[in-house]
């Protein structure tokens, strides 16, 4: 029942939204509404460990093979946590962003959170679809209607893109399922289909367009710095907190074990695009004068970083893959709620307008040191194991690259100091100036906010065990396919 | 009293507690909660650490495994301490010499403001409790924990004085540079783990596994270790951030150069000494670049006139002839000599702390000149600094000098002569330091000269234990041919590091005869250093020495062939490649696709929203029918 509830509730609570009248009480239930959602991904973790609650499927359209299943796998449990995490988080921390049409805002941002929670659980590829759809759909209405001066001609863009990759991966599902043993579309027979090598290639282009848009892997990239310059701050942060680990996660899921052997042929070139990508957007990030466009490129810097680490295809690379899907997501969340303070506070995100905010708002600034320390994945921050585990992935592959791919993720962790550092130097760090000289400090839900991502940041950082803990069944599962692979290709 | 090892994890633990106290309470512990607070955790620290190291000097070692940190598959790195000879010794110098700066900060930085006061003294323990992890882990994850902690902590403490922006920048430096070498080690543990398959180091210095290692495989590693170390421990050629480093408060810096952070690169490869000693290669590579490190800062501190920036090439200097000791298989006379020079560089940097508290700010040499009158303390405690780290007997820098001079001898005679001119230089540079700096007359302002006093007795206590500590402490490593036996520290490490055996020992008189010929050259220097700069008046450098005042330009170098051109690639990329290519690539398939629907007249362009809602609301409809009307 598990995965269940955690489409339903905010599938309901979202559709409920539509017709609250009063902004406050539409806020104010949206809370409620990602806690109790919270509260059932928390149990879900914890204590209702046993098949029977984290598995569920009945017949939906069964004349064309498809059920409505779903399950809670370790990967699952992961990413619906962090789906679930994310939500109170970031309503708390725009608690006193004011929107026209707050109802529409909050309902179609609860919607959203459904898609993904359905993306998350599914065992059926139409249901993935369908999710898939869900969560976008939302989102391009949310950057439309709610969004910056440039919003029509920004979600035109991202609306482009991802709609080119959504059909072609729908393509893609439907050409699976025609291959598959009796016509379904449970995962366990999309799983055991028999493609040869040049359908796989088909097929996995196919799809992975869709993944990499998502993500966004380099060349695919540029929807993402406008979306996130002129989305809503909430919109922003779940679409790079949440949303692209949809992306990862659909590859983990959904593109090596059905097409291991496409998957293999393609990763050095993958990768190497991801790892450009990875020094490309770092590199830009460097320049960036406008605080959003500089997160923006930093999360394509990871993201790609993340992308690269699960082509690695070993177990160390894709648990450091699983764990830091979790830990990037709340991490750039804490990035976007001190962008979206600054931004409140002076109208303005130009770093060079800024400077000395530390003086005025000590606590603000400690938070963010912490949260960018955590961004560069330093040691006893969440995202150190992760990147640990995913270079140490990078380094242990099979490719021939392996060592050029190291360096090069390398590169970017070096390159990552210099753009955050950078960033608290010229903003936080230096002497006030007419702008800042009046800066105050957070208030309680920022403080709030911030707060439960560095308690995350510190917790997972010393003791990254508990999420390690869960997800060695399903990266087990992820390479078995490979394993047999490996076996039969010659070294 | 075995149970003292069984609670090693409060030497980190304490620091750590008084971190959280001090960093979360600034605003309402008062100025003395404070330092009781910070001082109180590392005396405690530093008292228990005494207590396990008479435990393990009666040879009783210990690892401790708390918990799983990282496991994934076979890879498995618990949170483990490890206690034996070579970690107990550094905690002494740790807690030791850091407390010390604890209790002199508390005068130093009196005049703060409340929070500052706490966020200072948080950093502070932060930076112990870093460096404490760096040297009790057990494997090389935990000490890579404590490796970039140190390395965050100068970051924070370079860049206190947060509202000046050049101190930020130089934070930013120390870190960025630290992180090149940090990303190195990162490699070498990967490597490691690849052959290996462990980074414990009771697995990794195994016998067995030493033995499976293949000769390039430990080339590789150890030289990846000795690039983190270059980071780290300010070498060729990640060097140029440890003199930036003095924009931090000054007890900062003597904590940086002497109890913290540099020693780090030092110990990690005494640490790894099996590892390096498989590596003929990286030997050699560590002794020359460490030697060259030494002659280049030791020339640049000739013409420096910043208090500070001298004691700061000099550190840069000392730590080249450790990595030359450490090259030459001399691990003992390495550590031997990052003890002394804790003692005697923590003494100078908080010396020239009390000089520029005096002068009220100043750095300048060329504005002092005769403040051994009214500093009575700190100039004899000054002069004690100078004359140990110049290396005349029996103070304590001869003795390890000595070590690594003859160490050098063993392994090349042209290496103890490059060698021995850089200490003549050390030698010289520090009297010029002493000399301009106390003799002759005061040649700064007026009101600087009214303001002239000597420093309160919580300052200038913990000068004059440092100064006794840097007098005697080089007698626990007297060579044997001055006292049968009396080369304590070396009996002590042996465990660890095994005792020195050169290829080709030299006899005892000439063993003389090297020690005779450096203190007798050091000798002239000084006193040549005496007429030279006793009654200094100011002049500017010219020619050479130009390029010396100017650090050989090396800083420029850097910005020329790194800096610069990364970001013309950066510009270039945002301006022209994201702008003009990818994103006209993209717009020209989205022009396409409206072309084609507008076309098709099915889609009208802002109306394709309206269809995919109305394609969500219908799939949505037709999903909860599907679902709740199924038999």
């Amino acid at each position: 029942m598990v995965p269940v509830l955690l489409i339903l509730i905010p599938l309901v609570t979202g559709l409920a939204t539509f017709f609250f009248k009063n902004e406050k009480a539409a806020r104010s239930w949206t809370l409620f509404a990602s806690v109790m959602t919270l509260i059932i991904a928390g149990l879900g973790i914890t204590f209702l460990k046993e098949e029977k609650y984290l598995q569920y499927s009945c017949e939906w359209m069964q004349t064309i093979g498809s059920s409505f299943s779903v399950k809670l796998d370790g990967m699952g449990k992961v990413l619906c946590l962090l789906n679930a995490v994310a939500y109170p988080v970031v309503i708390l921390g725009t608690w006193n962003s004011s929107y026209k049409k707050a109802k529409n805002f909050f309902a179609l941002m609860l919607l959203a959170q459904a898609g993904m929670m359905g993306v998350f659980v599914s065992t059926d590829a139409l249901l993935f679809y369908f999710f898939w759809e869900l969560a976008l759909i939302p989102m391009y209405f949310l950057c439309s209607q709610w969004g910056g001066e440039k919003r029509i001609a920004v979600t035109f863009k991202f609306f482009i893109y991802t709609f080119v990759g959504s059909l072609l991966m729908l393509i893609g599902i439907l050409y699976i399922y025609s291959k598959t043993a009796g016509h379904s579309f449970s995962i366990d027979s999309f799983y055991s289909v028999e493609l040869t090598t040049k359908q796989q290639t088909l097929v996995f282009w196919l799809i992975f367009i869709a993944f990499a848009v998502k993500m966004p892997i380099f060349p695919l990239h540029t929807w993402q710095p406008d979306t996130y310059e002129q989305a809503p701050g909430a919109t922003t942060m779940i679409l790079s907190g949440v949303m692209v680990k949809m992306g990862v996660f659909g590859m983990l899921r959904w593109l090596f074990p059905i097409l291991p052997l496409a998957s293999f042929q393609w990763g050095d070139f993958i990768t190497s695009a991801a790892l450009i990508g990875l020094i490309y957007a770092s590199l830009i990030a460097i320049q960036q004068d406008d605080l959003k466009r500089l997160v923006a490129y930093s999360s394509i810097a990871h993201i790609g970083f993340m992308c690269a680490a699960a082509f690695t295809q070993n177990q160390i690379g894709i648990e450091g893959v699983m764990i830091q899907m979790f830990n990037h997501g709340i991490n750039i969340i804490g990035l976007w709620i001190v962008v979206e303070i600054i931004e409140r506070q002076f109208g303005t995100r130009k770093i060079s307008e800024l400077g000395g905010v530390a003086q005025k708002a000590p606590v603000l600034a400690i938070l963010l040191v912490i949260v960018a320390l955590a961004n560069i994945a330093l040691p006893l921050t969440n995202a150190f194991p992760g990147e640990f585990l995913m270079f140490n992935g990078l380094f242990t592959s099979h490719t021939k690259y392996y060592l050029w791919f190291t360096i090069m993720a390398g590169m970017g962790m070096i390159l990552g100091a210099v753009y955050i550092l950078n960033m608290i130097r010229k903003v936080f760090f230096g002497s006030t100036n007419n702008l800042t000289e009046k800066t105050q400090d957070i208030k309680w839900n920022e403080k709030l906010a911030l707060g439960i991502i560095v308690v995350i940041i510190c917790w997972l950082g010393i003791y990254p065990h508990s999420l390690l803990n869960e997800i060695t069944v399903t990266t087990e599962s992820i390479l078995k396919k490979f394993e047999i692979l490996r076996f039969s290709l010659p070294k | 009293m075995q149970n003292v090892l069984q609670i090693v994890y409060l030497i980190p633990l304490l620091p750590l507690i008084g971190f959280l106290i001090n960093g979360l309470g600034r605003k309402h512990l008062s100025k003395s909660m404070v330092s009781i607070i910070g001082c109180g955790t590392i005396l405690a620290s530093f008292l228990l650490s005494g207590w396990v190291f008479l435990q393990v000097k009666d040879g009783n070692t210990h690892v401790a495994e708390y918990f799983n940190f990282i496991s994934v598959g076979n890879l498995k790195i618990p949170f483990a301490f490890q206690v034996d000879q070579l970690s107990s010794l550094f905690l002494l110098i740790i807690t030791g010499v850091g407390f010390l700066i604890h209790v002199y900060s508390a005068s130093y930085l009196q005049e703060e403001r409340k929070e500052h006061f706490g966020r200072y003294f948080a950093y502070l323990n932060l930076f112990i409790f870093s460096m404490l992890l760096l040297v009790m882990g057990a494997n090389f994850i935990i000490m890579f924990i404590g490796w970039e902690g140190v390395g965050l902590c100068s970051y924070l403490l370079i860049g206190y004085w947060f509202k000046k922006p050049e101190y930020t920048k130089a934070a930013n430096k120390a870190f960025i540079m630290n992180r090149i070498g940090d990303l190195a080690f990162l490699i070498a543990i990967f490597w490691l783990i690849a052959r290996v398959g462990s980074v414990s180091f009771s697995d990794v210095f195994s016998p067995a596994s030493l033995a499976k290692l293949k000769a390039t495989d430990a080339t590789i590693i150890t030289l990846l270790l000795f690039i983190g170390a270059t980071g780290k421990s300010a070498q060729i050629p990640l060097y140029t951030w440890l003199p930036d480093a003095m924009a931090g408060p000054t007890p900062v810096s003597a904590l940086i150069h002497a109890a913290t952070m540099v020693t780090a690169g030092i110990y990690m490869i005494a640490r790894s000494n099996l590892l390096y000693s498989l590596s003929p290669l990286t030997m050699n590579v560590v002794a020359y670049i460490g030697l060259a490190t030494a002659l280049l800062a030791a020339t640049i501190a000739l013409k420096q006139n910043d208090i500070k920036k001298v004691l700061a090439y000099s550190t840069v200097s000392q730590l080249g002839f450790m990595f030359l000791a450490l090259g030459c298989g001399a691990y003992t006379a390495a550590v031997f000599h990052v003890m002394t020079h804790a003692f005697f560089k923590a003494l100078l940097f908080l010396g020239s702390g009390s000089v520029i508290h005096a002068m009220g700010g100043e750095q300048d040499i060329r504005n002092m000149g005769g403040l051994n009158k009214k500093l009575k303390i700190t100039f004899i405690t000054f002069l004690i600094g100078c004359i140990a780290i110049a290396g005349i007997p029996p103070f304590s820098g001869f003795f390890s000098k000595d070590a690594i001079l003859l160490s050098a001898f063993e392994k090349n005679p042209v290496l103890y002569g490059v060698a021995l001119f850089a200490a003549l230089l050390t030698a010289f540079y520090m009297f010029r330091l002493l000399f301009i700096t106390f003799s002759g007359k005061f040649r700064g302002t007026h009101e600087q000269e009214h303001h002239l006093h000597e420093s309160p007795a919580t300052m200038t206590i913990p000068l004059i234990i440092l100064a006794i500590l840097a007098a005697i402490g080089g007698l626990v490593g007297i060579p044997d041919v001055i006292m049968h036996g009396g080369d304590k520290l070396s009996a002590f490490l042996s465990p660890v590091i095994g005792i020195h055996e050169s290829a080709n020992p030299v006899s005892h008189s000439t063993e003389y005869m090297l020690m005779a010929l450096s203190t007798g050259l050091v000798a002239i220097v000084i006193v040549y250093a005496w007429f030279k700069f006793k009654n200094y008046q100011r002049s500017e450098a010219t020619g050479f020495g130009k390029v010396l005042e100017n650090k050989w330009y090396v800083d420029e170098l850097y910005d020329k062939i790194i800096v610069n051109p990364l970001n013309r690639v950066g510009r270039f990329l945002g301006s022209v490649i994201e702008k003009s290519v990818i994103d006209d690539m993209v717009n020209g398939v989205g022009r396409l696709v409206n072309y084609g629907s507008r076309q098709l007249r099915l889609l009208q362009s802002g109306q394709v929203g309206n269809y995919i809602l109305l394609m969500v609301v219908s799939m949505v409809i037709i999903f909860i029918l599907q679902f709740f009307l199924r038999k």
